[in-house]
């Protein structure tokens, strides 16, 4: 029998070869069992393997993270439960799963059990398209970078959903804030994905991989950064983070949930870095490709450089008001993404193909765009953004003078 | 059609974890503009006033520590001050310059913890929290040496300081007076600049000098919107008119001014450290005072420039043991009052980094 | 220039990464402590205590409990009350030493300790037996003979009536 399904036609050799697998086992005296059942297995089988992976990444990278923060906050971070403060993790979760699961009396009962669901299925499934390494992904499909745009929407009702089911006037702040947001962001992000698909001749993001000789952050920067600002934004990470933010409505949307139905909300809030980081290597900084070291390395490495960035930015800045997080994403993000767009449909336009050293060019070019623009938007602010002079003049005679810290 | 808004009323309640203290205020709002704003306080009420009238001059030393618990030295100075002028009392040299250390030293921990938790109330992590945490360990340590404990000092007698400094606290001290500034410039690298906090921060809180000098503001707030008024230096007591520095002043009266008028403080008070420490000599450091203090009858009004404010005690005496009458006179339930005007007309978010910026301490509010 | 700021915020970050934590593992190291520190455990030298009970009238809580009769001896004065209860109630004791400064004999002391926890409100109340068979590390604080001989009460032996004296 020919199998006719479709995830054969794209998914990786590995799938193809584990239903011929399955295929030839008998079970319970039907012999050989019905193909929809070894392909089904063999689908699971990977599919499990690789959200295991991830989600077994996450936590382990949830230690590092406030091991992190906490040396650059100048202290230590957990280091308690097992050496070094590993099973820190282990810790939260049989935490998380013995405290009550309390329900407040004025929530909407399905759609307040549902959120959470909801919120996390988004950044898992970013990882079906991206490639891990040389040939290894779970389907390569032809609109790969559709899918990716699409599925992080999610998280917009999700938002929604818990943030109006649980029937706080500070969830609902949260939940409009969050959506507003998520919402905006939307637009610099497809504006800067289209720039580097202009590049690549492709939406499928095992092909982008492949196209790129020279990184594309080289040849995109300005992509790059209003990229990296929106997917951001994208995932409620510092200095976007309105919508959780301690200080001012307590929790935000998930104020009202508790056990693992926030710390679902949590792991989701913590595989996106991840989701993030992979999507912005696939893109920018040519996947798994590197010298000497297998695939497979090369794309932890930089996923891990991608997001121990975030997370540096995330220890430092402070928050934005939202509407400053709104006027940054409509009218700076977005007109920098349209002109980002329109030079690099130039450039392609003008060479067809280019040649390596045609690619240089096309880079010299984009650069000195971006930092004209920079320069430009902060003419424009200058007076919003200039600093006081300090208030009182320091040495005068008797006192000794400033000395750096060591 | 225009849409029909509705103004909602959330009550910021005592427990939240960005007003500083159990503070409640009942806000009312369209949208994310701030319609109303009503402070409810009172939840830390111990009734210090009360309780002075039962206990000795030197007794009430350690309730006045309790007032506003972050910046303990300045209301001892401030009190004991009040009681040397009823007294007739003239405390020795070495006792007014140590008293003048201690409490600039007081006045940069003071101004690290409002600094760290304005930042904190601004979003970014509690970084900068744990940076000035960290020099305030240190000068709590100093005072540890000194006399014994870290917040709560009860360092200050009437009639000069409690005991004299072992020599380990100068060494200390010379130390830290290398070391600090360039901390204080750690600082201003990482905040002061940031964009983010000049968009969040300027032109957000907006106090006017004629609206802070007709709601008898002080300290700081009054100090960053453009007015010159120090106590230190338009009625000196202790050695403040032999020491030269600066007093730091602002021009719009912003978040942001408020927080450079801090900070530029805290430079000064080492500059006031360093020249103190290069003119002290050795000496008593306790006039000759019995230890049940009897003022004869009267009253009198001490007053230093605190922190937070002008913090000032009227004691009035009975010629007995303990205080007839004990009024505080607390900088932060007046800076408080001005809240209301600073806030009307803007965001949610403002609200929060306004109050922050106001450095209230809801020990001295109450009492 | 735009976007300066925010490096220069970053870059202070990353420099802190590499310095030393300044967190002290507690309880596997001890806490650095002044000599002068204010601690629980009180000093008190039974030798030395006359029973005069100033140090209860100074404290602005009243929380000493004395109860003495006629007929004890004072090694140094002579004369003196012999005490019956000698109780401190440590769960409203705030540490301010008052009690310290006015004892004129130089028989009690703070202690120089933090961690006397316990389980019940009522064992918080430090007895009369255990005041006299603690063992006694004095602080230095308002008493400047300590100071003189450098006694460091955290890790000095403990010291006996005759050492503690003016």
């Amino acid at each position: 029998m020919e199998p006719i399904y479709v995830p054969f036609r794209e998914a990786n050799s590995f799938y193809r070869n584990l239903y011929d697998l399955f295929a030839e086992w008998s079970f319970w005296g039907v012999s050989p069992i019905p193909d929809w059942l070894a392909y089904f297995l063999a689908g699971f089988l990977i599919v499990f393997t690789v959200v295991n992976t991830v989600v077994i990444v996450t936590t382990i990278g949830t230690w590092v993270e406030r091991r992190l923060i906490g040396r650059f906050q100048s202290r230590v971070g957990p280091n308690r439960w097992g050496p070094w403060g590993l099973a820190t993790p282990i810790a939260d979760a049989v935490k998380l799963l013995s405290k009550e699961d309390t329900r407040p009396e004025g929530v909407d009962g399905w759609v307040f059990n549902l959120a959470p669901l909801v919120f996390i299925v988004s950044p898992l499934l970013v990882f079906a398209v991206i490639p891990f390494g040389e040939g290894t992904y779970i389907a390569n499909l032809n609109i790969g970078i559709l899918f990716i745009i699409a599925v992080t929407t999610a998280p917009t009702i999700a938002m929604f959903m818990a943030g109006w089911a649980s029937g706080n006037r500070y969830s609902l702040f949260g939940a409009m804030r969050g959506v507003a947001q998520l919402v905006s962001y939307e637009v610099p992000m497809v504006l800067s994905i289209v720039g580097v698909l202009l590049l690549s001749g492709s939406l499928s993001l095992v092909d982008i991989v492949e196209a790129q000789r020279i990184p594309f952050i080289v040849l995109q920067p300005l992509g790059f950064f209003i990229f990296l600002l929106a997917i951001s934004a994208e995932m409620n990470r510092s200095p976007f983070d309105i919508v959780e933010a301690d200080s001012e409505l307590v929790a935000g949307f998930h104020t009202e949930y508790s056990g693992m139905k926030w710390g679902t909300f949590q792991l989701a809030e913590f595989i996106a870095p991840f989701g993030a980081a992979a999507i912005i290597t696939t893109l920018f900084l040519k996947g798994w490709d590197g010298p000497l070291l297998p695939s497979h390395l090369w794309f932890f490495g930089k996923v891990c450089f991608v997001w121990f960035v975030l997370l540096w930015i995330r220890a430092t800045l402070p928050r934005l008001r939202v509407d400053q997080i709104m006027a940054l994403a409509w009218k700076f993000l977005f007109p920098l993404g349209i002109l980002n767009l329109f030079i690099t449909a130039a450039q392609v336009l003008v060479w067809e193909d280019p040649t390596t050293g045609q690619l240089w060019i096309m880079a010299g070019i984009n650069w000195a765009v971006a930092i004209a623009c920079l320069v430009g938007v902060s003419q424009l602010m200058s007076d919003k953004l200039s600093t006081r002079a300090p208030l009182a003049p320091v040495p005068v005679k008797g006192a000794r003078g400033l000395r750096e810290v060591r | 059609m225009p849409i029909r808004t509705e103004p909602v009323t959330i009550n910021l309640g005592p427990q939240h974890p960005s007003t500083h203290g159990v503070f409640r205020m009942r806000i009312t709002f369209d949208g994310e503009i701030i319609l109303d704003v009503e402070p409810v306080f009172g939840y830390l009420h111990r009734g210090s006033e009360k309780l002075a009238e039962e206990r000795t001059y030197t007794q009430v030393i350690t309730l006045t520590d309790r007032l506003d618990y972050v910046s303990s030295m300045s209301n001892n100075l401030a009190y004991v001050l009040a009681v040397e002028k009823l007294a007739g009392i003239n405390p020795p040299e070495r006792a007014m310059y140590i008293r003048v250390i201690v409490a600039e030293l007081q006045r940069i921990v003071s101004h690290l913890v409002a600094t760290g938790f304005f930042l904190n109330d601004l979003g970014a992590l509690a970084t900068p929290l744990m940076y000035c945490f960290r020099e305030r360990e240190k000068i709590l340590d100093l005072f540890e040496m000194l006399c014994g404990a870290r917040i709560t000092l009860s360092y200050m007698r009437v009639g000069g300081v409690f005991q004299d400094a072992p020599p380990d606290f100068w060494h200390s001290l010379r130390d830290f007076l290398n070391y600090m500034p360039g901390y204080i410039d750690e600082y201003e690298t990482l905040i002061t600049g940031n964009e983010i906090m000049l968009i969040r921060t300027k032109g957000t809180g907006i106090l006017s000098g004629e609206t802070a000098i007709n709601s008898s503001i002080s300290g700081p707030i009054l100090r960053a919107s453009g007015v010159n008024w120090d106590l230190r230096k338009t009625d000196p007591y202790d050695v403040y008119d032999r020491v030269d520095f600066d007093v730091p002043q602002g021009t719009v009266g912003d978040n942001y001014d408020r927080y450079l008028t801090r900070v530029a403080e805290m430079r000064q008070s080492l500059r006031i450290i360093e020249q103190c420490v290069d003119q002290i000599e050795e000496g008593p450091v306790r006039a000759e005072v019995p230890a049940l203090v009897r003022p004869p009858i009267g009253d009198a009004y001490g007053h230093v420039e605190g922190p937070k404010g002008e913090l000032g005690f009227y004691i009035v005496s009975d010629g007995s043991i303990a205080p007839y009458r004990f009024k505080i006179r607390s900088p932060s339930l007046i800076n408080l009052s001005a809240l209301r005007g600073m806030l009307l007309g803007s965001k949610l978010a403002d609200m929060i980094v306004t109050f922050g910026s106001m450095d209230i301490n809801m020990g001295e509010v109450d009492r | 220039m735009y976007g300066l700021g925010i490096a220069k915020g970053l870059s202070v970050t990353f420099r802190n990464l590499f310095r030393k934590p300044s967190t002290i593992q507690y309880p596997e190291e001890a806490v650095p402590q002044a000599p002068r520190f204010r601690g629980e455990e009180f000093a008190w030298y039974e030798e030395r205590c006359t029973g005069c009970a100033s140090c209860a009238k100074f404290c602005p809580l009243g929380i000493i409990k004395i109860v003495t009769h006629p007929g004890g001896i004072d090694v140094q004065e002579g004369q003196s009350y012999a005490i019956d209860v000698f109780d401190i109630d440590l769960g409203r004791c705030m540490f301010c030493g008052l009690c310290v400064e006015a004892c004129p004999y130089d028989a009690l002391f703070m202690g120089s300790g933090f961690e006397r926890s316990t389980y019940r409100r009522d064992d918080l109340v430090i007895p009369i037996d255990e005041l006299r068979q603690a063992e006694k590390h004095p602080s230095t604080w308002f008493r400047p003979q300590l100071e003189a001989k450098e006694y460091r009460p955290q890790t000095g032996q403990p010291l006996s009536w005759e050492e503690v004296g003016r």
